[in-house]
């Protein structure tokens, strides 16, 4: 492999990686910090429970999501700095605010929160609580700021070669963003909601034949987490459809490819299922199963109207993009060469699909499940606690499949032309990369997949010790040879 | 001063505050194996930092994303040019830094002791790397004229490099142990603050001689007074230790980090990456800015955020002020 697709590797498996800890981290933060609410404003041992239990959980995951950033923001300059140096002026801006507005906030009350029970009082340590779980929101904005900013770059001007800011609020406002951000935090809560529902159900079937003490936190865990789940999807729907509505305008190729479209159709309509060969950039497939229609509706609102489609967009963005790469020595095999307009159709029809369907699958199960333990009924089959365990693993499949379609779609490019804006402000992901030898993109591709892999199994083994662990496990009983000494302190490592 | 100069001082003003507190907390670190001799007592020294050191990490990632934002050119050419240490640096932050939640996760012997010298390791590595790459920048990196790196992926490193990682590590083993003193009470105390009496002096060498090294690079009275400032602080410390007067200490070896990292900036001036391959590609302050408008942005940005997080990062070391000892420590309850 060579170092453009080495580092394209490293970026995916790291960020797809860093994305199963994220949303987790947005949307448990929240929810713990409405469960410390309740605690605070009724006195109910039950939502105190909750905070504890998942609280501790939000802290195993946490920790991870905080190494594998640093990573993030690192990969930039050191895996694509021609990238950095050509984006710097803008794409920066919203990074460093990210840290210093947002994750400093998250840092520091974070830390107030693990060691501030009993310390703070108690509606001090609850506001740090709040601190922490609001600034998770403000760093997911930052951050889709920036990555907005490349799917649709907007608020600069272009002097000498390079994009140059000129509105940070057009940045902080960029139409890309508005649409991405509401899908985005829905799908962090859509991830807290199959984790609650999940667990909790498992732990009703777990002490189904005896008296549990804690049955109130499962059941007020999984009526929270259903409902978190299914207003988190219908947001997920709405906020989706505004996305594709946008996507239409300014990556009518992501959207072609999304579809497998090959032709352009008037009106289009939506394959939900596609057999046959899909493969490379051959777009000839066998649908076999197409809503009529539904696809002119989705990108314009009616059912008459046509959809590009990959052909047809293709000589369309040769015509403005160019046909050729530059002659550039620095592009390596691809100086010279023709562009490849199409992204890799078969990642971006399924990814979309997938996306979509597991999405709903996992909903679905949450409200199965709150139907089936309502009132005081238990669940009774195997097969629901199975059927919600493997639900948690739904929506972080979604959220994942969902990145893949949207940073695969916009291939080649790194910054995606704006249709309507600033003449030549693209980048070719081909002309971002470092120009490094191999040798140590593959020394760090390997070390920290390895390194990545080992922190799963330690995360996993952690998390399932803990929920087995249950309320006792985050709450022991006080010990008897425990001496009776205010200087102890509430929580240390 | 314009407001490139002036980003060129906030960015010094962030590894400033990341030597500075993430320094001890990597001395702690570096520490754990020496000063800890129960588990109970390594849990104390982990203790210390267990609710600030996260905090302190957030300003290496803000003095990254700031660099990025204001020199684009500085970052890419840093980062890309340090890959190999930068990555390694990078792992090393990537165990310590789930090693504070996971170990007291499980009670085990075993477990506990492979976090414990993940720690030991991770801190030792992370510090001499970080001061490597920041000193070996500002003795210059072999770039050409487009900001890449000539030779091959260890090319970047020399003798300052080693010089500049000894420097940081010896100095964050000395702030450590003052920090312990600081921090605890009983045995640990008074061990932590032996172990800076005794080998401070000698800790310090490598510190003592970068100094000496960039203010000759420098050569402006500016420059000088920053080292001496630091040189001067750093002797004062000692002398403060020795009386027990732990606190006091602690400030003047803050303020020996404040004057080597003016005296490291100000020899890095007016550049941001000297090339060793030719003066000719250096880059300097102004190449490397973004433009006004961006800086006038993250100008404003900074106005408001940094003494917003001075007050709340301060606040939490003065909830958590209280000096901690072995009786402090609850039992071990894991499921």
């Amino acid at each position: 492999m060579d170092v453009l697709n080495l580092a394209r590797w490293q970026f995916g498996i790291t960020t797809v990686y860093h994305f199963l800890m994220v949303p987790l981290t947005i949307g448990l933060s929240l929810l713990v910090a409405g469960m410390q609410t309740a605690w605070v404003r009724t006195g109910n041992e039950k939502y105190l429970k909750m905070t504890k239990f998942w609280g501790k959980l939000l802290l195993i995951n946490f920790a991870m999501g905080v190494v594998t950033g640093i990573v993030q923001e690192f990969q930039f300059g050191m895996n694509w700095n021609e990238y950095s140096r050509f984006v710097g002026d803008v794409f920066g801006a919203p990074l460093a605010m990210e840290g210093l507005l947002a994750f400093f906030v998250e840092s520091t009350f974070l830390g107030l929160w693990i060691f501030g029970w009993d310390r703070l009082p108690k509606k001090v340590h609850l506001a740090c609580a709040w601190a922490f779980s609001l600034a998770t929101m403000v760093s997911a904005y930052f951050i889709l700021a920036a990555n907005s900013w490349m799917q649709h770059p907007v608020g600069v001007r272009f002097v000498d070669g390079k994009p140059q800011m000129t509105s940070i609020g057009d940045v902080l406002t960029n139409s890309t963003l508005l649409a991405a951000y509401p899908h985005t935090i829905a799908g962090a809560f859509a991830v807290a909601g199959a984790f609650l529902v999940g667990i909790g159900v498992w732990w009703l079937w777990r002490r189904r034949n005896t008296d549990d003490e804690h049955r109130p936190v499962w059941r007020a865990s999984i009526k929270l987490g259903a409902w978190v789940g299914a207003v988190s999807f219908v947001v997920l729907l709405v906020s989706g459809d505004w996305q594709g509505r946008l996507m239409f305008q300014q990556q009518p190729m992501k959207m072609a490819a999304a579809e497998a479209l090959c032709a352009t159709e008037e009106p289009a309509g939506f394959s939900v299922f596609a057999v046959g060969e899909l493969t490379g950039q051959d777009c000839e497939s066998v649908k076999s199963l197409t809503v009529p229609a539904l696809l002119s509706f989705l990108a314009n609102g009616d059912l008459t109207s046509e959809v590009k489609g990959v052909d047809d967009l293709v000589a369309e963005y040769q015509e403005r993009y160019g046909e050729f790469y530059p002659n550039d020595p620095a592009l390596g095999e691809l100086a010279g060469k023709p562009i490849d307009y199409v992204p890799n159709l078969p990642v971006t029809y399924w990814s979309f699909r997938l996306m979509i369907g597991f999405g709903a699958l996992s909903a679905g199960i949450g409200l199965l499940a709150l139907w089936l333990t309502r009132g005081q009924r238990l669940p009774r089959s195997p097969w629901l606690v199975r059927l919600a365990l493997l639900s948690i693993a739904l929506p972080f499949a979604a959220n994942s499949f969902g990145w893949i379609f949207t940073e695969m779609g916009r291939q080649p490019f790194v910054v995606v032309p704006n249709p309507t804006g600033i003449d030549g402000m693209w980048m070719y992901t081909a002309q971002a990369v470092s120009r490094l030898g191999a040798g140590e993109v593959w020394t760090s591709l390997i070390a920290l997949t390895a390194v990545y892999g080992v922190l799963a199994v330690v995360e996993v083994y952690l998390l399932r010790k803990y929920v087995r662990g249950g309320v006792e496990g985050v709450m022991p009983p006080r010990r008897e040879d425990q001496a009776d000494d205010e200087n102890v302190l509430s929580f240390a490592y | 001063m314009d407001l490139a100069t002036l980003w060129f001082v906030i960015i010094a003003v962030l590894w400033l505050g990341y030597l500075f507190l993430e320094g001890f907390d990597f001395g702690v670190g570096m520490l754990l194996r020496v000063l800890g001799r129960t588990d109970t007592e390594r849990r104390v020294l982990i203790n210390t930092i267990g609710p600030v050191w996260d905090g302190n990490e957030v300003w290496l990632l803000v003095a990254g994303g700031a660099t990025f934002a204001a020199f684009p050119a500085w970052y890419a050419s840093l980062f890309s040019t340090a890959y190999i240490p930068l990555l390694i640096f990078l792992l090393a932050l990537i165990g310590r830094g789930v090693m504070f939640e996971y170990r007291g996760k499980v009670d085990s012997d075993r477990w506990r002791n492979t976090w414990d010298w993940i720690l030991v390791v991770c801190s030792w590595v992370a510090t001499f790397g970080v001061g490597a790459v920041l000193v070996t920048n500002v003795f210059g990196l072999p770039i050409d004229e487009a900001g890449n790196r000539v030779g091959g992926p260890l090319a970047m490193l020399d003798w300052h490099s080693v010089l500049g990682g000894l420097a940081v590590a010896g100095y964050a083993l000395i702030h450590g142990a003052v920090f312990i003193a600081l921090k605890t009470e009983g045995d640990i105390r008074a061990r932590a603050r032996r172990l800076a009496l005794r080998v401070g002096p000698f800790a310090a060498a490598p510190l003592v001689a970068l100094l000496l090294l960039v203010g000759a690079r420098e050569g402006s009275t500016f420059g000088w007074a920053a080292t001496t400032i630091a040189l001067a602080a750093a002797v004062l410390a000692w002398l403060r230790l020795a009386r027990w007067q732990e606190g006091q200490a602690f400030a003047l070896l803050g303020l020996a980090v404040i004057g080597t990292v003016v005296a490291l900036f100000a020899a890095l001036h007016p550049h941001v990456v000297p090339s060793t391959v030719d003066p000719a590609f250096s880059l300097t302050i102004a190449e490397a800015a973004s433009s006004p408008y961006t800086l006038e942005v993250m100008s404003w940005v900074a106005l408001f955020g940094t003494p917003a997080v001075l007050i709340y990062q301060g606040w939490t070391y003065w909830v958590f002020r209280q000096r901690i000892a072995v009786h402090h420590m609850p039992p071990v309850q894991v499921p």
